[in-house]
């Protein structure tokens, strides 16, 4: 049974991990608050089982499909949506809060959308739904795709941000947004870039829960928290730390629903996200704050 | 004489750098002394640690025998220290009399109604303010809204005054005003310590100036003696000129 | 006081007493309507009330109000309904003296990001209590109370209510409040205890939030999470009191009675697609008003006070 968890906990980490990373890079370089950001992973969710239940399309080719649609996506909303109020905004806590408005009320807009062509009632389609034998443990198929293209899509773009040029430069604007523009990086375009990338990364999340989980018109809100504690956890912008802490919730989840109540994962994800701002308001691996 | 603010050994690190290294100095009651030092000495660190705004790494600092060190800035505050900042920091959208009623109303005194419109009318008067103390605060200009400031500091009725560049950036008539302003505090008991780079202001105000360099005291005695040293023309100029 | 004030009172007061008659001259359509506009108006300045001068944008009403409505529908057969009203206070009480000290000494965006889930935590925990302790999800709420005691009860609260708005505006604690949306550095070194005034004002708002859900509970008849943890109310009540000016006593009510008979007018002609034109207006509201909402809204405030 430990193994079980332990296994299951880990999918749900991956999970975890690679919507944070979508999240961090939204937050931690385009300096958004997304709170819909939740409800474009579900879109891609509905969007991946329209593929699969319409046309008989495989999910990983829906993840072909929805990947590059999660970018143009969040390429159009920053630029058509957050870019004007980066422009006039006079400081951090003006963005912040015009950016937490506006996405408020595009979770609106996202979620209505959802809700006139879906319907309000939960959703799942079946597909890989075989067992599959590891370390004496049974698990589903899907399950292990999951987890493997978590691994795979976190690992490039951990790649990607330490090992090229072009991630060093967003990781640059991370750290200092002014700093990167005196040493010539263009923070405008890293930010539109990051926050596309980080829609791209909300698709591939979208896909991979809708393989092995089922979803609601409604679920984005709670994706967006788990999305937002991670990113706390790992610290602001830290796509490691994002990827640490999303495994730990994924495990702290799975063993909470597995030897306490199913019903009781949203309220243990709530006491560490309160334990995390109490102890170390900068996160697990962040630095200490001055 | 009695002293009034001891702070001894007090340190602070950002990360691996020192900043202030164990800074050692106290006032006696009623005592003008100006803390000099070449920029990023850690003069403002030091004053931002007496007033709570940063917490020290090691060391403390005690006022009439109590320790400051660990309580919020509100609590120092409220045990009697006022401070202005190097960067004029007003509250932009009330009005300059609410701008130092805010420090009467929740300092030591508590006044509040009448009684505080008066006293702040009287603090505003004090720095030449009184006829615009109906005007949003942010539309004062910078001069006047660093008079705004040490109006707001002198409303909270402190034991000790940190000005922080106080008289940084003034003309020479304003210059003159500002100095026999901080002088009359001196006279009236109120402690002051004053970070401050106009030398004829130090020379005309503090009897005493305590010297940082590189977040060491490098120099404490009487203003000629310190400004005479060694040392401190060798911190302040570099080495050819000692 | 002098004429004006005096003037200014009677008025008041004589709306007041109008609206305590609407029940007589108002058929049943128009009482329902006036519960919703006292119920949001109440809502609105409450919300106001903490978010307009701290701006720490809280999307936790519905956390509350659900609190306050659930918490009725699980008393209202055990206890007489004034110790109802009572428990409810005070359960919406703890959970922002809760919420409040962890969250209110980080920086803001903290703070909106766990009232953000904070609804759904609550549905998801009572849900939880329901189906695994009680066995039952879902309720049934028979208090002998006509929509006229629901209105004049409301009403009550959103005059109550105004009047502390007014009563903090002309405190110390108002002062207080204005120091710290203005520049956090100065208000502590002013002697400010900012997380306590911040905890004091977010409990305030909390208690009022939840006493609007206990008082309007009663006109469902049948409760479950699902119904009085909708976050459309947290989304409402936002808009409202930021478009009517949260900084300024009768902002959140200019906002809150004529958005109201708007979203009942769109959610009666577009029961479909609701949602999505509340959210379109939402951002274009952020949008139209150049300078963020915000400065608008400070805008306007100052534009009030100069004069």
């Amino acid at each position: 049974m430990i193994v079980t968890a332990i296994l299951a906990g880990l999918v749900l980490g991956g999970t975890y991990a690679l919507i944070a990373m979508g999240l961090t890079l939204q937050y931690g370089i385009a300096r958004i608050m997304n709170l819909a950001y939740g409800d474009m992973i579900i879109t891609a969710a509905f969007l991946a089982f329209a593929l699969y239940s319409g046309a008989g399309i495989n999910p990983l080719i829906g993840l072909a499909i929805a990947a590059p649609a999660g970018f143009i996506l969040g390429y159009a909303v920053y630029a058509l949506m957050m870019h004007p109020l980066v422009a006039r905004a006079k400081d951090r806590v003006s963005l912040e809060t015009d950016s937490i408005l506006a996405t408020f009320g595009l979770l609106f807009v996202i979620q209505g959308v959802l809700f006139v062509i879906f319907g309000g009632n939960y959703t799942s389609y079946s597909y890989l739904n075989v067992p599959v034998t590891i370390l004496g443990t049974n698990i589903a198929a899907n399950r292990l795709l999951a987890f493997v293209l978590a691994v795979v899509i976190g690992g490039l773009l951990y790649l990607a941000l330490t090992r090229t040029r072009w991630g060093t430069a967003l990781r640059a604007v991370a750290v200092s947004p002014s700093s990167a523009a005196l040493v010539g990086i263009d923070v405008d375009r890293q930010a539109r870039f990051a926050f596309a990338l980080g829609g791209a990364l909300a698709a591939c999340g979208g896909v991979v829960i809708s393989m092995y989980q089922t979803f609601t018109a409604a679920s984005g809100v709670v994706f967006t928290m788990k999305a937002l504690i991670v990113v706390i956890m790992g610290g602001v912008g830290n796509v490691l730390g994002a990827l640490s802490a999303g495994l730990i919730l994924g495990l702290v989840e799975t063993f909470v629903a597995t030897y306490l109540d199913p019903g009781l994962t949203l309220a243990a994800t709530y006491l560490i996200f309160l334990v995390i701002l109490l102890w170390r308001p900068s996160g697990l691996f962040g630095r200490s704050a001055r | 004489m009695t002293t009034l603010l001891e702070i001894s050994g007090l340190t602070k690190q950002f990360g691996g750098l020192t900043a202030v290294d164990g800074v050692t100095f106290s006032m006696d009651k009623g005592e003008v002394v100006g803390l000099l030092g070449p920029n990023g000495s850690g003069k403002t660190t030091v004053l931002n640690m007496v007033s709570g705004l940063l917490p020290p790494t090691r060391g403390t600092v005690m006022l009439n025998g109590e320790t400051l060190t660990g309580l919020s800035p509100n609590r120092i505050a409220l045990k009697g220290v006022a401070r202005t900042f190097q960067l004029v920091r007003i509250l932009p959208s009330l009005s300059v009399l609410e701008n130092v009623v805010a420090a009467l109303a929740f300092g030591r005194r508590r006044l509040w109604g009448t009684v505080a419109r008066d006293e702040a009318l009287a603090r505003l008067e004090q720095v030449g303010l009184a006829d615009r103390a109906d005007e949003t605060a942010e539309r004062l200009t910078y001069i006047d809204q660093k008079r705004m400031e040490l109006a707001r500091a002198l409303a909270a009725d402190p034991a000790v005054l940190l000005l922080d560049e106080w008289l940084a950036g003034l003309n020479p008539t304003e210059l003159r005003i500002g100095i026999d302003l901080v002088a009359s505090l001196g006279e009236r008991g109120v402690t002051v310590l004053l970070v401050e780079h106009v030398m004829d202001a130090v020379r005309a105000l503090c009897g005493r100036c305590v010297v940082m360099n590189a977040g060491k005291t490098i120099a404490d005695g009487r203003t000629a003696d310190v400004l005479a040293d060694a040392e401190v023309v060798r911190a302040y100029l570099g080495a050819e000129h000692a | 006081m002098n004429a004006k004030a005096i003037a200014a009172w009677g008025i008041a007061a004589a709306v007041l007493v109008a609206l305590a008659f609407a029940p007589s001259y108002l058929g049943p359509y128009g009482i329902g309507l006036m519960i919703g506009i006292a119920g949001y108006v109440t809502l609105a300045t409450a919300w106001a009330l903490f978010s307009g001068p701290t701006r720490y944008v809280s999307l936790a009403t519905v956390a509350f109000f659900g609190i306050g409505a659930y918490t009725v529908a699980v008393l209202s057969e055990s206890l007489p309904y004034p110790l109802v009203l009572l428990a409810a206070a005070a359960i919406g009480l703890v959970v922002a003296l809760v919420v409040g000290l962890s969250t209110l000494r980080l920086a803001g965006v903290y703070f909106v990001i766990f009232t953000f889930g904070l609804a759904e935590l609550i549905r998801q925990l009572v849900t939880w209590y329901e189906v695994n302790v009680t066995g039952t999800l879902g309720r049934y709420i028979f208090l002998d109370l006509g929509p006229e005691d629901i209105y004049w009860q409301l009403l009550a609260l959103a005059a109550v209510t105004l009047l502390l708005a007014w009563w903090i505006g002309r405190s110390r604690i108002g002062l207080a409040l204005k120091v710290i949306g203005d520049d956090e550095v100065v208000a502590a070194h002013c002697g400010i205890d900012i997380a306590r005034v911040k905890l004091a004002l977010f409990a305030l708002s909390a208690v009022i939030i939840t006493l609007v859900g206990a008082i309007q509970a009663p006109r469902w008849t049948y409760v479950e999470p699902a119904i009085v943890f909708n976050p459309t109310i947290s989304f409402l009540t936002l808009i409202m009191a930021l478009l009517g000016g949260a900084n300024r006593l009768w902002g959140p009510l200019l906002g809150a009675v004529p958005l109201f008979l708007l979203f009942e007018w769109l959610s009666a002609n577009f029961p479909n697609h609701y949602s999505i034109i509340l959210g379109l207006l939402f951002i274009a509201i952020v949008f139209v008003l150049p300078k963020g909402v915000l400065a608008f809204t400070e805008k306007l405030w100052k534009r009030g006070r100069a004069r």
